[in-house]
C-alpha cells in the first residue's frame, strides 16, 4: 500500500479473475441488501410489513398452477425477444428495435389469419403465418442493417425509428379490420373457427410457446458458441479490422445477423398473435423489445443465463403486479421495488469486476 | 487486500442483518433462493387468509357467498377507470362486503393477460368477473366459456345477445340521455351569450372532440347536439376525432384547433383533462364528460354527465345472491341513477340551467320526450322513418336490426352498447380517419 498524502479516502482497482463462489457471494449479499433496502422503503413509504410484500411476490409468481404457467409463458416471449436480440448485441450492433420487429412480426401474423383465414386449410395457414412473420420481421431488421454496412448509419437511431413505423403500421390495420366499426379494436381473430390459432399441446395453453422459446434457447447457445456464424458475429463485434484482416466479409454479417435477429422477433410476434392473445394491437409487444436488451446484457449475452435473468424480471413483474392487488397499492409501488432490486444486482456486477480499497488512515498519524 | 474487502463484506452483512433485525429471517426466505422453506410459509398464511376469509363471511349477512372480481384497464389516474373504481367501493360498501370479498385487478391490458386476470379470479374464488374496457370483452368470453358456474358481466361490450352464454352478460346506461340533458345546458349558455350580443344567431357553433368514429361516440355527440338544439334551434357544430381515448396533447389540440374555427363553446368525449383546461385557458364554456372539472376550470364548466355503475354492481351482487338471472344486456338510465348529472356551475352557466335540466329530465323519463325523435334531425335533408342498424357485431358490419319506429330511434334497447351512428344534418365531422 502506498500511503501517500492527499491520497483520496478510496479507489477503485481492476480485479483479478474472482473464484466463482466469491462472485456468487457478492451477488448473494447484493440481493440480499436490496431486501433490506426495500424492506425499509416499503415500511417508510406505506407501512406495511415487508415480510408481507415479499411472500405476496412469492405468491405473484407461483401461487397457484395458473400463476406458474402466466410466469413460464411471460418468461418464454420476453426470452424469445433477448435471443432474438443477443446475436446482434454480440456483435456491438445495437438493436434497440426489437419492438417494431415483434409489432411487424405480429402484424404480418394476424394478416395471415384475417385475409386467409377461410381461404386456407389451417396446417397450411399456420405454416403461412410462420413464413410471414419470420420474413416480416427479418425485413424490419434487415433494413437498418444495409444502411448500416453500407453508410455506416447509426443503428440505435435506425432502429428505434424503425419501431415507431412499425406502431403506426398496426395503428393503420388495426382501424383498418377494427370490429364493431370505429371501435378502433380488432378484437380475437377467428373466435369462432379458430383458424390460424397454434395448436394447444395437451390442453396446456402455454406449453406450445415455452417450447418453441427452449428450442431457440439451446438452438442459439450452439449457434453462438460452436458454429462459425457465431465465431464471425464475436470477432465483429471485438474488432471490425481483425475481423476484415482475417477475411470476414463483415457487411454480410452484419446483414445475415440482424436478418436472424429480426426474423426470431417475428416469432415472439408469432407466439404473441397466433398462440396466446389472437389479436394484434399497438402495445401488444409490451416493452418487451426494450425489456430484453437488460436480460441480454444481465446475462452477459450467455444464451443460457438468459432463462435466469429474464426469470427475474419476470418473477419480480408478476409479484409488483399482486402486491397491487392484494395490498391496494399503486402498481408504480411494485416498479419502484423492482427498480431497487435491479439497481443492486447490476450494481453487485461492478464489484465482481473492481474492488474497492480503503486507505487505512489510522496508522498514518499514529 | 482480499481479506480486508472479505472483512468489509462480512461487517456490511451483519450490518444490514443487525439493521434489520427480526425482519431478516424472513428476508432469506422471500429471497428466491430460499425456496424450500419460503413456499411452505407462503401457503400456510394463504390457509390462514382462507379461514379468516370464511369467518367473515359468515358474519356478513347481506351476500355470504358472493365474491366479486373487478378488472380495470388502468389504475386510478384515468378518470375512466376511477369512475368505475368509485362505484365498486360504493357498491360494495352499500352491500356490506368485507375486503375479502372483492377483488381489484387494475392496469390489465385488452389482451390475453384480461383472460388470465379472469381466470386468477376464478381460481382466488370469485362468483362475479367484472371488466370495464371494452377491448375486454372477447378475453372474457373466453374465460366465460371456461368457468360456466362464474358470472361474468362487461361494460361497454356489444357481443353478449349474440354469443348465447348464460353466464357472459353486457352492461351499459342510456349515457345520450345525460348528454342530451347537458346539451340542454350548452344550448342555454349559447342563447345567453347571443342575447348578450357576443355574437349572432347563425355564428352559434359549438365543438366536440371525440376518440374514435365509434357508435358509442357518435350517439354521445348527436345526443349532446339534439339537447343544445332543443332550445337553441341554430345552432350548428363541428367533431374532431383524436384517435385514443386518452391522449391529453391530442384533446388540447383538438379544443385549440375548434375554438380556432369559431365555436362558442366545446365539449368531448375522451379522458383526459386536455380539452377541459384548453377551454379554461382560453376562456370558452365547456360541458365536461366522466365527472365535475370545476376544480381546474372553475370559468369555465358548465355541467358533466357521467355514468354511475354502483347500481349495476348491486343488481349482479343481489342477482347472484337471489340465484336469479342476469340479463344478457342490462342499460341503466336516469330512473336507476345510472345517469347521473353533476352540480351546474352557476359561475359559467346560464341563468336558469338547473330548473331547465330538471324539466327535460321529467320529460325523459315520463317518455314524452325522446332524444333521438326523428322529427327533430334529418339526415341528406331527409327524416328518417326507417334504420337498419349494426347490432349483431360482425366484421362486416351488416345492418341486422329495424331500430326507428314509433316515431324515435330505439338506442340502447336492442343491445345495451350504443349502436346509434347516422350522421344528421347541422354537425360537420372534421376528419373522420379513426
Amino acid at each position: 500500500m502506498h500511503n501517500q498524502k492527499g491520497m483520496p479516502l478510496f479507489h477503485i482497482t481492476k480485479r483479478k479473475a474472482l473464484p466463482w463462489y466469491g462472485a456468487w457471494l457478492i451477488r448473494g449479499a447484493a440481493i440480499l441488501m436490496a431486501l433490506v433496502v426495500c424492506a425499509v422503503v416499503t415500511t417508510a413509504l406505506t407501512g406495511e410489513n415487508p415480510i408481507e410484500i415479499y411472500k405476496t411476490i412469492w405468491k405473484g409468481a407461483f401461487g397457484t398452477q395458473r400463476k406458474i404457467w402466466i410466469l413460464g409463458q411471460n418468461i418464454a416471449i420476453l426470452l424469445c425477444v433477448s435471443l432474438a436480440v443477443t446475436p446482434a448485441f454480440k456483435m456491438h450492433f445495437w438493436n434497440v428495435g426489437g419492438e417494431g420487429q415483434i409489432l411487424i412480426g405480429g402484424l404480418a401474423t394476424a394478416a395471415c389469419m384475417i385475409l386467409l383465414g377461410d381461404k386456407l386449410p389451417n396446417w397450411l395457414l399456420i405454416l403461412t403465418m410462420v413464413a410471414a412473420s419470420c420474413l416480416a420481421g427479418a425485413i424490419w431488421g434487415a433494413i437498418p442493417a444495409f444502411f448500416k454496412a453500407k453508410w455506416n448509419t447509426n443503428e440505435t437511431l435506425f432502429t428505434l425509428m424503425m419501431n415507431y413505423v412499425a406502431t403506426q403500421l398496426v395503428a393503420f390495420f388495426v382501424i383498418l379490420w377494427e370490429v364493431p366499426k370505429g371501435a378502433g379494436k380488432i378484437g380475437i381473430i377467428n373466435q369462432s373457427t379458430e383458424a390460424g390459432w397454434l395448436p394447444v399441446i395437451g390442453g396446456y395453453k402455454y406449453l406450445l410457446n415455452i417450447l418453441v422459446v427452449a428450442v431457440i434457447t439451446i438452438l442459439m447457445h450452439f449457434y453462438l458458441s460452436r458454429s462459425k456464424h457465431g465465431y464471425e458475429i464475436a470477432v465483429v463485434g471485438e474488432s471490425e479490422r481483425t475481423a476484415r484482416y482475417i477475411g470476414i466479409k463483415v457487411e454480410k454479417v452484419i446483414i445475415r445477423t440482424m436478418i436472424l435477429s429480426g426474423a426470431i422477433c417475428g416469432i415472439a410476434g408469432l407466439l404473441l398473435v397466433g398462440g396466446t392473445d389472437h389479436t394484434i394491437t399497438t402495445t401488444i409487444s409490451g416493452g418487451r423489445g426494450f425489456t430484453a436488451v437488460m436480460v441480454s446484457w444481465l446475462a452477459k449475452f450467455n444464451p443460457l443465463i438468459m432463462v435466469f435473468t429474464s426469470f427475474l424480471l419476470v418473477f419480480l413483474s408478476r409479484g409488483a403486479s399482486e402486491i397491487s392487488t392484494s395490498f391496494g397499492l399503486n402498481h408504480s409501488f411494485g416498479d419502484i421495488l423492482t427498480g431497487i432490486i435491479l439497481f443492486f444486482i447490476i450494481g453487485s456486477e461492478f464489484f465482481i469486476s473492481y474492488k474497492l480499497s480503503i486507505r487505512k488512515s489510522g496508522k498514518k498519524e499514529a | 487486500m482480499k481479506k480486508i474487502f472479505a472483512l468489509l463484506l462480512a461487517t456490511v452483512m451483519v450490518l444490514a442483518l443487525c439493521a434489520c433485525g427480526s425482519k431478516a429471517p424472513a428476508e432469506t426466505t422471500a429471497a428466491p433462493a430460499g425456496e424450500t422453506t419460503a413456499a411452505p410459509a407462503g401457503e400456510t398464511t394463504a390457509a390462514s387468509n382462507e379461514t379468516t376469509a370464511a369467518s367473515d363471511e359468515t358474519t356478513a349477512a347481506p351476500a355470504p357467498s358472493v365474491k366479486v372480481g373487478f378488472i380495470f384497464l388502468h389504475d386510478e389516474n384515468s378518470t375512466y377507470d376511477l369512475n368505475f373504481m368509485n362505484a365498486a367501493k360504493e357498491a360494495c360498501a352499500a352491500l356490506g362486503l368485507s375486503d375479502d370479498q372483492y377483488i381489484f385487478r387494475t392496469n390489465i391490458p385488452e389482451g390475453q393477460e384480461c383472460y388470465d386476470a379472469a381466470c386468477e379470479l376464478v381460481d382466488a374464488g370469485c362468483n362475479i368477473v367484472f371488466a370495464d374496457s371494452f377491448g375486454h370483452e372477447d378475453y372474457m368470453i373466453q374465460a366465460a366459456k371456461e368457468f360456466p358456474e362464474v358470472q361474468f358481466c362487461h361494460a361497454t361490450g356489444t357481443k353478449a345477445h349474440t354469443e348465447g352464454l348464460s353466464n357472459y352478460h353486457n352492461a351499459f346506461a342510456s349515457i345520450y340521455e345525460g348528454r342530451y340533458l347537458a346539451g340542454v345546458a350548452a344550448g342555454l349558455k349559447l342563447n345567453e351569450m347571443i342575447e348578450n350580443g357576443e355574437f349572432t344567431a347563425e355564428e352559434a357553433k359549438m365543438g366536440y372532440i371525440g376518440a374514435y368514429t365509434y357508435a358509442e361516440v357518435v350517439s354521445g355527440y348527436t345526443a349532446f347536439y339534439l339537447g343544445a338544439k332543443s332550445v337553441c334551434p341554430t345552432v350548428t357544430m363541428e367533431v374532431t376525432f383524436t384517435g385514443s381515448w386518452y391522449d391529453e396533447t391530442a384533446e388540447k389540440e383538438g379544443a385549440n384547433k375548434l375554438i380556432g374555427n369559431g365555436c362558442k363553446l366545446i365539449s368531448q368525449h375522451a379522458d383526459s383533462m386536455g380539452a377541459p383546461t384548453a377551454c379554461e385557458t382560453a376562456g370558452v364554456p365547456n360541458v365536461s364528460y366522466n365527472g365535475s372539472t370545476i376544480a381546474a376550470c372553475p370559468n369555465t364548466f358548465i355541467v358533466s354527465s357521467r355514468i354511475n355503475w354502483a347500481p349495476y354492481y348491486e343488481f349482479i351482487v343481489n342477482s347472484v345472491v337471489n340465484g336469479t338471472e342476469i340479463p344478457s344486456d342490462w342499460t341503466g338510465s336516469i330512473a336507476t341513477g345510472s345517469v347521473l348529472l353533476t352540480e351546474v356551475n352557476e359561475t359559467a352557466a346560464a341563468a336558469g340551467t338547473a330548473d331547465k335540466i330538471a324539466d327535460v329530465k321529467a320529460a325523459l323519463e315520463d317518455g314524452s320526450v325522446h332524444v333521438f325523435d326523428v322529427t327533430t334531425f334529418t339526415v341528406g335533408g331527409e327524416s328518417l322513418t326507417s334504420y337498419m342498424a349494426d347490432v349483431d357485431t360482425d366484421p362486416a358490419y351488416t345492418p341486422d336490426t329495424e331500430v326507428i319506429y314509433d316515431g324515435y330511434f330505439h338506442e340502447s334497447e336492442k343491445r345495451s352498447a350504443p349502436y346509434f351512428d347516422l350522421q344528421i344534418d347541422g354537425i360537420t365531422l372534421l376528419d373522420t380517419a379513426f
